[in-house]
């Protein structure tokens, strides 16, 4: 398996170090106090920390680059063959802030 | 036919003519009181247990390949039961027990070996770590032996002992701990179950489930027919997400890729189980001579049974730094299986939420040598609806309750377990 670093080129995998699944977002507090308060926060953390889909095919996961331009990296890899589709910088991916959220954060 | 000495004797006079079938080529029945999903040690485990143990022996085990396919036939066949958390030291002991006396059991020579395992240190730290498991083993009636480093040097001459860097300053030992055949175990369980009159059904994948009005569980789809079922279980580690999302479950389980290997055969070097404490890295010798070794996780998801050579390189440079003279033996293959990593890095063995359905995954790379006890505490819950004691702690909501049992304290990150 061979990752294509947008920034470096394409290296062996041995040069990156895998974090997970893409998907899940950090609940951000704001949104979830905008709904079912602490019951619904404490299950939307559960879902985040633990729960999985552990996809069979495309997936798009966080990769970091730690042996190159220690860039975090969004690949788009498929688990059944390894076979990557599409690899991009992740910058700013990390949280589930919407624009909502901020103005409301901001606003209290 | 019992196998003993006397049918083997007779079968040697009539030039082996006269072994059966040692299980029937089963054909799906429209209905079972218990249905196991996956033909690997552990689904014909429980189901050798339900029908020998809790007398439930209409039961069925639907295999997708051919039984053994899987995990069952790609670990590296170690059996141990060196845990220090409560929930694992109880279970895996328990698991040892019954390694011990399998062969009678199952009357099936599945070659257990109790030939020892030994965990090497490498600083004051981890000594103090071991010292301290060791400690908890013996409280629990497991047997672990403190060595120092001339012990070590007496027991394992050929280890590279003065490392600059890793120097070995001694092991922590379980006597009883060593390997078992791993397909022997799968083939001596069907041998078993089948005689007790549980089907083995190969080449049947579960496409789905079948639900009734209520949302319960009353039987499988399968590649083969629908096939009716009072309870439900599966033993599909590695593919224990991809089953349960067909019951609209998300489970706390990555699946990655662990790679093995095994050399070329070599005359008798390893007399039991060692494993590398400064790398990741542990080797024991089969019978047929091949030294038989592995490593860390590859430590991205996968689902595709075969590895990457970036671990491939870091196994050997542990082997090389643990036994230098291994640098002149040829590797023979390498291999790679499918784990369910749970998110403490300890199995699930519960009700799931769906009623009807039960589950047995999240084996992480410790299948192997839990196999007779998954059996016999799953048997026990599907039989009797309630926990075994000794899995009582191996609960699916412990996640929720911050009840985890995180051996190597990793926390949440599967493929650091």
């Amino acid at each position: 398996m061979r990752i294509a670093c947008p920034f470096c080129g394409e290296r062996e995998n041995g040069e990156f170090t895998y974090l997970g699944d893409a998907k899940p977002k950090r609940p951000f507090v704001a949104v979830i106090e905008d709904g079912k308060g602490a019951e619904g926060e404490r299950d939307a953390f559960y879902d985040y920390v633990y729960l999985r889909d552990n996809v069979a095919g495309e997936m798009s996961e966080y990769w970091y680059h730690g042996g190159g331009c220690r860039s975090w990296l969004v690949v788009r890899r498929n688990t059944l063959t390894h076979e990557i589709s599409s690899v991009e910088a992740a910058p700013g991916t990390g949280a589930a802030v919407t624009e909502a959220a901020i103005a409301k954060a901001g606003a209290q | 036919m019992k196998y003993s000495i006397f049918s083997l004797a007779k079968a040697a006079l009539s030039g082996h003519k006269g072994w059966g079938r040692a299980w029937r080529d089963a054909a799906p029945k429209a209905h079972y009181d218990v249905v196991i999903i996956g033909g690997g040690g552990h689904g014909l485990a429980t189901a050798y247990q339900l029908a020998e143990r809790y007398g439930v022996r209409n039961v069925a085990v639907l295999e997708k390949g051919w039984i053994g396919s899987g995990n069952a036939g790609r670990n590296t066949t170690i059996i141990r039961s060196n845990y220090g958390l409560p929930g694992n030291t109880g279970f895996y002991e328990l698991s040892m027990k019954l390694w011990e006396r399998m062969e009678q059991d199952l009357n099936y020579n599945t070659m257990v070996s109790q030939r020892g395992i030994i965990n090497l240190y490498h600083s004051d730290a981890q000594r103090d770590a071991f010292a301290r498991r060791g400690n908890t083993m013996r409280i629990n009636g497991i047997d672990a032996e403190l060595l120092d480093q001339a012990a070590v040097r007496k027991m394992l001459p050929f280890l590279n002992h003065d490392n600059a860097r890793f120097p070995i300053m001694g092991g922590l030992v379980q006597r009883r701990g060593g390997t078992a055949r791993h397909d022997a175990v799968v083939w001596g369980y069907a041998r078993a179950a089948d005689r007790l009159g549980v089907d083995i059904i190969q080449n049947c994948e579960v496409t789905g489930f079948v639900r009734d009005h209520s949302g319960k569980v009353t039987g499988v789809e399968t590649s083969r027919g629908r096939i009716g079922a009072g309870k439900v279980g599966m033993a599909v580690a590695g593919s224990s997400s991809r089953v349960a999302a067909m019951a609209g479950l998300r489970l706390p389980i990555e699946s990655h890729v662990l790679q093995a290997f095994v050399s070329e055969a070599i005359k008798p070097l390893i007399p039991g189980v060692i494993t590398f404490g400064a790398g990741h890295f542990y080797v024991s010798q089969s019978d047929k001579g091949g030294l038989v070794f592995g490593g860390d996780l590859d430590g991205y998801n996968s689902y595709a049974q075969r590895g990457n050579m970036p671990v491939i390189e870091d196994v050997c440079e542990g082997g090389m730094a643990l036994m230098p003279m291994i640098g002149r033996v040829r590797m023979l293959r390498n291999w790679g299986g499918i784990m369910d990593m749970s998110m403490d890095g300890t199995p699930i063995i519960d009700k799931t939420p769906v009623d009807g359905l039960y589950l047995n995954a999240g084996w992480c790379y410790g299948g192997f040598k839990a196999t007779p006890a998954s059996g016999l505490v799953f048997a026990h819950l599907l039989a009797t609806d309630t926990p075994h004691e000794e899995a009582r702690r191996f609960r699916l909501d412990r996640f929720e309750r911050g009840a985890m049992i995180d051996e190597k304290g990793q926390g949440a990150q599967p493929n650091l377990h």
